[in-house]
């Protein structure tokens, strides 16, 4: 028997039976549409993490506290971030700049408040504080649109100085120019100061909530003085977070161990750095860590629906050949071989996976397409379709097609043609 | 031809063992019209099938031209199914859904020739059913139904046409046009046609008629032609 024939043969035997077809069809379009579907959504957002983490900054550096507060008690002010500890101080911030380090290009702490409220006429917008040096954006690689950042002058003097983000400034004040206007900040009703705004950020973009065109910046010194924000016996105001910005083609671990080395020996009670650093490749490796275990999960689930699916066609196929067992006999008795049998039953449970498949891929990747950028809740969904994945997802089914057609297939032209034609 | 040699057949159900064929010897020359005839259970329908090689003998041998059967590999059988028989069935065997043109070109699909269509024409006209070449079993009376059978079986040009119980669904009449068409098919033609039955009336149609009981042959008489006729028009 020809392959056309063979084509011809399976093609009508899966018309014939259009509404069994068409539900074993359904699990291999469900199998492969689903792989390439929940890979794509993976790879969605292992691509968003990046972009955000990319975002912050090229050649970043953040020291941040231990985790556990090294913080004696009884010191007064605004609880700090959670779990972020009390060991790092404005002045290691200087100490790093002052020591003029090879691979360091600039130097900015900022300690993090949120939950403060800014009013402005009408509108309250709870935010997230940035309080920091002027040497912020130039670290961050962040431009101001309008106005200026914060000056040397108003840290010395802890103004009531504050530049807002993008898309802050166009909720507090949607009309006319945000520079020069004047708010009012509370946090919890302990405070009542206002503040007058001496510039706002060009927008910077990312993805998720709270991003930097959300935030508000002030200076570091004034958090503390003003809204009560952590400071050690000596008076020196405690940070969240150093940036370090480091010289393009910098040695990053270089950089580290001499930032380290300076750290320490401003330190005398402890032998071992209560702080850590972590560069964009380090945040970027553990993110890639975490958005590939969730890649391999998504996978795996939509794993397990291909084999299902398959499983399905090898029953049908198997119920098939059951069924036409007859016909089996009489074509054998006109001269089918045992191959004939063989590729008529394989071509048949190819076709229905290949048509499955195809099918699935053109399903998968119109979803896939299709909820990229679309707002699911407060996140916005990102799939990228990897190529591999429909490569991958089409072997698989149509493996299974062969496999599913190939093992009934074989019993069917084991058959004696005698015994198969006399079954009823 | 056709030489079979202390052929035996058992089958086995459970404990019992059942010879359906018991050491049977005969031979059958090209061009004859043998009837094989029998109570149900004699061992002539497994006498058939043996020959047609839908059913491989448990002992003995089977030489067809010479070859031994028994040493051919299921393909080679194959083979020979294909080119060499033409099978007719009581029940017709044809396959459900498919037109009577597709029905006819079914052996040649599996001979992998070409002009099949032309061939499947010409083997419907043959059997006198040129005008209902598109019609499926469904619309075609049992009559019908066997000439495609027929048609089925001549398309290949087959020295051997094997016909179990041919007449066994179909009435008188039909059964009549039936054996006529085989009967034409061994004096003009040249095939041999080995037919199964228990009726007298269409055994009379062959040149020789073998009788058989419990799995072997016990009578293999020359029927002298024409006698037929004399039973068919008293009865």
């Amino acid at each position: 028997m020809s392959p056309f024939d063979a084509l011809r043969v399976a093609a009508r035997a899966i018309l014939a039976n259009g509404l069994r077809s068409v539900l074993t069809t359904l699990g291999m379009v469900i199998g492969v549409g689903s792989v390439i579907v929940l890979i794509a959504v993976g790879q969605g957002a292992q691509k968003g993490v990046q972009d955000q983490i990319r975002g912050l900054g090229q050649d970043l550096l953040f020291i941040k506290p231990a985790q556990t507060s090294g913080a004696a008690p009884g010191q007064g002010g605004a609880a700090g971030p959670a779990g972020g500890g009390q060991t790092l101080t404005k002045a290691d911030a200087d100490a790093l700049a002052a020591a003029n380090l090879p691979g360091v290009a600039g130097v900015a702490a900022q300690q993090t408040q949120d939950n403060i409220q800014l009013i402005s006429g009408a509108t309250n917008q709870a935010v997230t504080i940035v309080a920091t040096t002027p040497t912020y954006p130039t670290v961050r690689s962040m431009a101001v649109s309008d106005g200026r950042f914060i000056n040397d002058d108003e840290v010395t003097r802890k103004s009531l100085s504050i530049v807002l983000g993008a898309s802050l400034a166009q909720t507090l004040f949607p009309e006319g120019s945000a520079v020069g206007q004047s708010l009012r900040m509370t946090f919890f009703g302990r405070v009542n100061l206002t503040f007058t705004v001496v510039g706002v950020m060009a927008p910077k973009g990312g993805s998720g909530g709270g991003t930097a065109d959300d935030y508000a910046y002030i200076p570091l010194p004034t958090l503390q003085a003003r809204l009560g924000g952590p400071r050690n016996t000596t008076g020196d105001v405690f940070v969240n977070q150093v940036n370090v910005q480091m010289a393009p083609g910098a040695d990053q671990a270089a950089v580290k161990a001499a930032i380290t080395d300076t750290l320490m020996q401003r330190r005398t009670t402890v032998t071992t750095p209560n702080f850590s650093l972590q560069t964009q490749d380090d945040l970027l490796g553990a993110a890639g860590d975490v958005s590939r275990t969730l890649s391999i999960l998504l996978g795996g689930i939509a794993g397990i629906s291909l084999l299902v699916g398959g499983i399905g066609l090898m029953n049908i196929m198997l119920v098939s050949v059951t069924e036409r067992t007859r016909e089996i006999g009489i074509r054998r008795a006109v001269g089918a071989r045992g191959k004939d049998i063989i590729l008529q039953f394989v071509t048949e449970a190819l076709a229905l996976c290949v048509g499955g498949g195809l099918l699935g891929i053109a399903i998968g990747v119109g979803i896939a397409v299709g909820l990229d950028g679309r707002e699911v809740g407060s996140q916005t969904m990102a799939t990228v379709i990897q190529p591999w994945s429909i490569g991958v997802a089409f072997a698989v089914a149509a493996g299974i097609g062969a496999l599913s057609g190939s093992y009934p297939a074989y019993r069917a032209s084991r058959l004696d043609p005698i015994t198969a034609l006399r079954n009823e | 031809m056709i030489r079979l040699v202390d052929v035996s057949r058992l089958y086995r159900t459970g404990a019992e063992e059942v010879h359906a064929l018991d050491g049977v010897s005969l031979e059958i020359n090209r061009g004859e019209f043998l009837a094989i005839m029998g109570t149900s259970g004699s061992g002539k329908s497994t006498m058939m099938n043996i020959i047609g090689c839908l059913d491989r003998p448990t002992a003995g041998h089977y030489y067809f031209e010479g070859h031994d059967v028994g040493r051919m590999s299921d393909d080679q059988q194959a083979l020979l199914r294909s080119r060499e028989f033409g099978f007719i069935f009581q029940q017709f065997n044809l396959l459900p859904r498919m037109s009577a043109i597709e029905q006819v070109e079914l052996p040649l699909v599996y001979q992998s020739k070409g002009g099949r269509r032309k061939r499947a024409k010409e083997a419907l006209a043959m059997v006198g059913l040129g005008n209902r070449m598109t019609h499926k079993p469904t619309m075609l009376s049992g009559g019908q139904q066997q000439r495609v059978a027929i048609a089925r079986a001549l398309v290949v040009n087959p020295r051997v046409i094997l016909a179990d119980e041919p007449t066994g669904a179909l009435d008188t009449r039909t059964s009549e046009e039936v054996m006529e068409i085989l009967e034409g098919l061994v004096r003009e033609r040249g095939i041999t046609v080995i037919l199964v039955t228990h009726e007298q009336d269409v055994a009379n149609y062959a040149d020789r008629i073998i009788r058989m009981r419990d799995g072997k042959i016990v009578e293999d008489a020359v029927h002298r032609h024409g006698e037929h006729h004399a039973r068919a028009v008293t009865a």
